[in-house]
């Protein structure tokens, strides 16, 4: 057994969590129900306290099985009032999750105030605890429990996939073929939503509900501005999910602050880095691409305004650089620029001064975009 | 009921009226559950319901930057603060729903994720301070009701008449973006700035909320009262009204009911109050209540049943060549099952009669019926 400093075990929790989160969360990302993350998040508190009242005890796995029960609950819960259409499916995530969690915290500041489980830690995790709870068998130390369990959550949420990719792939991107199919998109929808459940709850105790939340939506939506195909888009996100989350711890340990807070901010400074940098969905590609095809747009408008007076009597006139102000609408600055573009692009060449005239290439693209 | 509870509740109320501090709480509870309730109509029926959750979470970064920035401990710094921050949330949320192709569930989920997680950071950033033990920003994770002074419900109360205020001025055009705001453009309604007016009015009715509730349980209020009212009433301005007086009532009882036992904490206690209130709505109110639409439903079957048994009786009596001529029960029953609570009904009508133990026949008002009602004209019975 190598032998790690708690901060490296940390680490490990952190990255392992992680990956374990992401993976169910590109699901959640493609099928639109991201949210039912936070719904499920908040609402296991209350099958933790239920567990706990029954067991009498915070480290039964009871009350993981308790807490993931809850999860499915809240799952079923928000359909059946979707079902009765008597308010929106957002609305009806809106009523579940915070009566649920509200009884959850009644129950724990009436009847469990005194004992190790409280409101703040369940909500927000401490991460940096989880080394002092170790996972002892006959007397040998197999290291802090928390990482155990994530590691069993990870290998799971791992199997359920590949085992059901298929199912997943088609109910998550056509629900209606994969009913017609014989694929009961209603039974994969409820075995997904256990993972989730799962996965929720085993993260939820190592960093804290909100927090899940953060690991679960926020690497899948950067990886989904980065790739088309869902394998890479699940390596990705798996990727980006651990990287964020040590960036998170270092940060955490330069600044002396939440662990948990540092990596939820790692992840949203990773979205922010794809929504800005990613190669073609980025806000900076955008920017690129539109500007250019403004340019190449205000290109072929010149040589259609010049192939339209070509040889014409008013060709003197209205082929100037000077005139494309009155035709096009152009501000000087922006015209001189459109005329050095086309002339680099081998569009336009300048016979005299301001007098503009085409060159073949420039008569054939004109030609070509108005079809002659 | 437990008798000696509401006996007990009886003989506390009195005194919990003269009590100081439940009645600021309840006053607080009341005005901002008032406020949030009804414009929260407005986004629940935007679909909007979760940007609540999104706004109230994202805030928390703006109390801690506040009272970093200012060192000021005032509710009303510190609600500016929660406010541009959650403000600023919103604006992030649509723009990366306008602009790339992230859904509005998953840009929800990472404003509100991360944004929550560096309020986090910097709430533990200020513990370190010497001057943290006084900061008291917890109280605005779970909301401290206790905590509320009488100035801050003079706050809660004013910025939130503000809010009302200026969702009565823009009523109209309120309205025509909530329910078609692709023909309130084309009328030449300013619909961006309309929309973020709406908003930054949601943002205020969420902030004010902070202090008592707390920013993880604020989106119920938020969005509880509305979908409630919505049962009852057709009419937007019913629904804001009745949205309104909904959340002032789950406020006022969530403050007493959390008063009278130990250790219950009061938003908790609001936002299951809201519960009971949107179960009721959901069960009882006129028209789209689940229990009158069962009934409804029932009421509908069993019509339906009795025409096709008086069409069966009016088939019979016309092959058999007469009104008069009776028909065993047990034979109406096989042709339609569950027969004989029919017969029953129809002959409290005057339209079928029971001519002997076990024989029925059709009346002439029953056979005028029949015949208004088109049953049994067509029906071809086997012997």
């Amino acid at each position: 057994m190598i032998a790690l400093s708690p901060e490296q075990e940390i680490q490990w929790i952190a990255a392992v969590t992680a990956a374990a989160c992401a993976i169910p969360g590109v699901f959640l990302v493609l099928r639109r129900m991201a949210l039912m993350s936070d719904a499920i998040s908040h609402a296991i508190l209350l099958g933790i306290v239920l567990g706990f009242f029954v067991t009498g005890n915070v480290a039964s796995p009871l009350l993981i099985a308790a807490a993931a029960a809850t999860g499915v609950l809240t799952v079923s819960l928000v359909e059946l009032l979707n079902r009765t259409r008597l308010v929106k499916e957002d609305a009806a995530i809106g009523l579940v999750f915070p009566a649920l969690f509200s009884l959850g915290v009644i129950l724990i500041s009436r009847y469990a105030g005194n004992v190790h489980l409280d409101v703040d830690a369940v909500l927000l995790g401490e991460l940096a605890f989880a080394p002092f709870n170790r996972w002892v068998v006959g007397g040998v130390d197999l290291g802090p429990r928390t990482l155990w369990v994530m590691v069993a959550v990870l290998a799971m949420g791992l199997a359920f996939v590949l085992a059901f990719y298929k199912e997943l792939k088609l109910t998550t991107f056509d629900a209606a073929l994969a009913g017609a199919l014989g694929f009961a998109p209603g039974l994969v929808h409820y075995a997904f939503m256990t993972l989730v459940s799962v996965t929720a709850v085993g993260a939820f105790d190592a960093v804290g509900s909100v927090l899940v939340v953060a690991l679960m939506i926020a690497p899948p939506a950067a990886a989904y501005l980065l790739t088309d195909r869902l394998p890479r888009m699940i390596v990705l996100s798996v990727v980006i999910g651990v990287a964020s989350a040590l960036a998170g711890y270092w940060m955490s340990y330069l600044l002396d602050v939440s662990i948990a807070g540092s990596m939820a901010t790692m992840t949203g400074v990773s979205f922010a880095l794809a929504f800005l940098f990613a190669p073609e969905r980025g806000a900076l590609a955008l920017a690129r691409r539109r500007a250019r095809q403004r340019w190449e747009f205000a290109q072929t408008m010149l040589a259609i305004h010049l192939l339209n007076h070509e040889g014409s009597a008013d060709a003197a006139e209205e082929n100037r650089e000077g005139h494309l102000h009155a035709h096009l609408r152009w501000q000087p600055d922006f015209a001189r620029q459109v005329v050095r573009r086309a002339q680099g692009a081998g569009l336009v060449h300048r016979v005299d001064g301001d007098h503009l005239a085409l060159t073949d290439r420039g008569r054939t693209v004109a030609s070509e975009v108005i079809g002659v | 009921m437990d008798l000696d509870l509401l006996r007990g509740a009886a003989v506390a109320l009195p005194d919990l009226l003269g009590d100081y501090t439940l009645r600021t709480v309840a006053l607080g509870a009341a005005a901002l559950g008032a406020v949030s309730g009804s414009l929260g109509s407005f986004a629940v029926l935007r679909k909007q319901s979760l940007l609540g959750d999104a706004i109230s979470h994202a805030a928390l970064p703006g109390i801690a930057l506040a009272f970093l920035l200012t060192g000021s401990k005032s509710s009303l710094v510190l609600i500016l603060g929660a406010a541009i921050a959650g403000w600023i949330g919103t604006l992030i949320v649509m723009r990366i729903v306008g602009t790339t192709r992230v859904k509005e569930d998953s840009a929800l989920g990472i404003v509100l994720s991360v944004f929550f997680g560096l309020g986090l950071v910097l709430l533990t950033a200020i513990q370190k301070r010497p001057d943290a033990s006084q900061a008291g920003l917890d109280r605005f994770l779970f909301g401290q009701a206790a905590t509320l002074l009488y100035r801050d419900v003079l706050m809660i109360a004013g910025l939130g008449a503000v809010a009302l205020g200026i969702a009565a001025l823009f009523w109209k055009e309120f309205k025509l973006l909530t329910f078609d705001p692709d023909f309130g453009a084309s009328l030449g309604f300013p619909i961006r700035a309309l929309d973020v007016l709406l908003t930054t009015v949601l943002v205020i009715s969420i902030v004010i909320g902070l202090q008592t509730v707390g920013v993880v349980l604020m989106s119920a209020m938020v969005v509880a009262p509305a979908a409630a009212a919505r049962q009852w009433t057709d009419r937007m301005g019913g629904m804001v009204v009745l949205a309104g007086g909904f959340g002032a009532l789950a406020g006022v009882s969530g403050a007493v009911v959390s008063s009278l036992g130990e250790r219950v904490p009061t938003g908790p206690t609001i936002v299951l109050s809201l519960t009971v209130l949107v179960l009721v709505s959901l069960a009882f109110a006129p028209n789209r209540g689940l229990v009158w639409e069962s009934v409804r439903q029932r009421a509908n079957r069993r019509r339906l049943h009795m025409d096709a048994v008086l069409g069966g009786l009016y088939a019979l009596a016309r092959q058999h060549g007469g009104a008069e001529h009776a028909h065993a029960t047990a034979a109406l029953e096989a042709l339609h099952p569950g027969a004989r609570h029919e017969l029953d009904a129809l002959a409290a009508r005057g339209w079928a009669r029971q001519t002997d133990r076990d024989a029925w026949c059709i009346t002439p008002a029953g056979a005028a019926e029949a015949e208004r009602r088109h049953v049994g004209a067509g029906e071809e019975v086997e012997p």
